[in-house]
């Protein structure tokens, strides 16, 4: 068995704080936007209980990402303006807000996925575990920041290959299968899957179910132990039994990752994410943490998203 | 109140317009007209084909004589036609998914992708002809001259390489167009899921797209496999038509791939009602086993591609 290391490549100024149930201070989101003051409002009845949240985050949170005036163009037409936020291990960080907002493209930023799309532009600094993510190689970087997409996409191979590969260097073939054999299993077992396919695992992984699938991909994603994982909308295209199944993984990886969901869904964001980012036109218009942004948001725009006056 | 039975859309065409019925007859009409005409080869080539074919026409060369009792078999055509079969698709396999991979995941510099892309279309429109005349004088060069046969100090410029060079050409384009159709069908986000656990494009290559796009290359190497053994002009032009193989020298392999030959196409050709042979029933026997070859490549196009159909893939 490998020993999954938790905490790697720490700087100074990080270590374990206790958990704050306040938003941190991205003052300049809120200085921003101060005018529509929404302060004292009733919670919105849609989330009025919070008591009814079984996923309090554990009591440590290590800061992994730090995200800084991170503003991104396609073209000449902007789709992030000036967004800065952290990301924490040991919490689960859900982006919201309406189609368009800029959330996936914040979620791609993050592991520089949105320079494979031509015409996109970036600026802002990206910080993970201190070091500027530009400085690094892309391929080193998504080692590290790791990606689930909506639609499950297995690779054409095996289920076991599809995790070997990502252990593997490259295109190449080595380690062979025994040598990686325990990290596949490990990996499997982390995505909550290897009970399921433990003695299929030569099978084609695109004949396992969708849910399977996607978790298979999760696995995927967590096999080379990366310090956050991306998630964007992996359970849209799943039923709801799969769904649940993939919420429960979620937050127990938080201990072990950062993880960060971009959704969709107001409910889900509701019963996984520690903190939520409400994001509208490119803007971050709130951050804080999930029960004050679903019970108190200070945003009049927030309020009415949450409640569902819009989206 | 009972619910009334589902009522069958109505399928006559007694209320359409006439030039509607007329148009709907006509297309019925070259419908059965294409199928006629293509059966009516087929069938009268397996009927006459069967008629004449012994088996030991496949295992005599031919010999020149004018009566069909002693002018042999065709084993060294048939022979040729695999040899040179698989030494043009061992060109056009590997630099067409190169291509493909190229136009389809990279296509950059995009002004040098698009002159590509109709190079090699034009390249599928040419008249085989044109290429095998190209060949002549590409291959009489002195500076290939180690690539067929050199006599007093004159290139002859015939030889199975150089109908293999040429013939890759005539099988590129459609092992360019199938691969990269496979490739394109891939969903993006299968891509960027190996890029986003920190693969390089070439990984992903290698390992997710082409694996992914087997039944797609496959596919254009049957269909390029089956104009390559159908081609007559650059066989005659550049194997030198010479019915047996005539090698360049006593060196085993390469002594017989410098020299000159001949396929079954050429075979044809020559022994037509109206070619040079004028052996019908020799000619008959050979399009039959070439028709064979090339139906079964067309059968396993299509089971390739039903089968393909059937796999399981991305949403």
């Amino acid at each position: 068995m490998r020993k999954p290391p938790p905490v790697r490549r720490l700087t100074g100024n990080e270590g374990y704080a206790p958990r704050v149930e306040v938003a941190p201070p991205p003052s300049e989101v809120s200085a921003r936007t101060a005018g529509q003051n929404g302060n004292g409002h009733r919670p919105s009845s849609a989330f009025a209980a919070p008591s009814s949240r079984t996923t309090r985050g554990t009591s440590i949170a290590i800061e992994r990402m730090q995200v800084e005036e991170l503003s991104v163009t396609y073209g000449s037409k902007p789709a992030v303006k000036s967004v800065s936020l952290p990301i924490r291990q040991g919490e689960v960080l859900a982006l919201i807000g309406p189609s368009g907002c800029g959330k996936t493209t914040l979620l791609r930023s993050l592991n520089r996925l949105t320079e494979l799309t031509r015409g996109a532009s970036a600026s802002g600094r990206i910080t993970l575990d201190g070091v500027d993510i530009a400085s690094m190689e892309p391929t080193a970087l998504r080692r590290r920041v790791t990606m689930v997409f909506q639609q499950p996409n297995p690779f054409p191979m095996s289920v076991f290959d599809n995790v070997a590969y990502v252990l593997r260097e490259q295109a190449s073939r080595r380690p062979r299968r025994a040598a990686v054999r325990g990290a596949v299993h490990e990996a499997l077992a982390r995505a909550g899957l290897l009970d399921e396919v433990a003695d299929n695992l030569g099978h084609p992984a695109l004949r396992l179910s969708g849910g399977q699938q996607q978790r298979l991909c999760i696995a995927r994603a967590l096999a080379a132990y990366p310090e956050v994982l991306l998630l964007d909308e992996p359970c849209s295209a799943l039923d709801p039994q799969s769904t649940r199944l993939i919420e429960e993984l979620i937050t127990k990886l938080r201990e072990d990752v950062a993880v960060v969901i971009v959704t969709h869904n107001l409910q889900q964001a509701y019963r996984i994410a520690d903190y939520v980012a409400f994001m509208y036109l490119g803007e971050l218009v709130e951050y804080g943490s999930a029960q004050k942004m679903f019970g108190a948001p200070r945003q009049s725009r927030t309020r009415e998203y949450v409640s569902g006056a819009f989206g | 109140m009972t619910a009334a039975p589902a009522r069958r859309p109505d399928r006559s065409t007694a209320s359409w317009r006439l030039s509607d019925r007329l148009g709907l007859g006509l297309a019925w009409l070259l419908g059965l007209l294409f199928c006629a005409i293509a059966a009516a080869i087929v069938i009268y080539f397996l009927v006459e084909g069967i008629r004449y074919l012994r088996p030991n026409l496949l295992v005599t060369n031919p010999a020149a004589a004018s009566s069909e009792s002693q002018s042999g078999g065709f084993l060294d055509p048939l022979l040729g036609t695999l040899i040179v079969g698989a030494m043009a698709m061992a060109i056009a396999v590997p630099v067409g998914i190169g291509i493909a991979v190229w136009l389809s995941e990279f296509g950059r510099p995009t002004g040098l992708a698009r002159v590509a892309e109709s190079s090699i279309e034009m390249l599928a429109g040419e008249p085989s002809v044109v290429l095998a005349l190209f060949g002549t004088i590409l291959f009489t060069a002195p500076a290939l001259g180690f690539l067929s046969q050199t006599t007093h100090g004159v290139v002859l410029g015939q030889s199975f390489f150089a109908t293999a060079a040429l013939l890759s050409l005539v099988g590129l384009p459609l092992v360019v167009a199938s691969t990269r159709e496979g490739l394109q069908a891939i969903p993006s986000h299968v891509r960027e899921a190996s890029y986003a656990v920190g693969k390089t494009k070439i990984a992903t290559t290698r390992r997710v797209l082409l694996p992914a796009a087997r039944p797609s290359v496959v596919t254009g190497t049957m269909l390029g496999l089956g104009r390559v053994i159908s081609d007559t002009a650059i066989v005659l032009l550049l194997l030198g038509g010479t019915l047996t193989f005539s090698t360049a020298n006593s060196t085993p392999v390469l002594g017989l791939l410098r020299g000159t030959g001949d396929t079954l196409t050429g075979y044809i050709y020559y022994n037509a009602p109206t070619g040079d042979g004028n052996q019908p029933s020799k000619a008959y026997a050979a399009t039959f086993v070439l028709l064979l070859m090339v139906l079964a490549l067309n059968l396993g196009v299509d089971f390739v591609l039903s089968r393909s159909r059937k796999a399981v893939t991305w949403r």
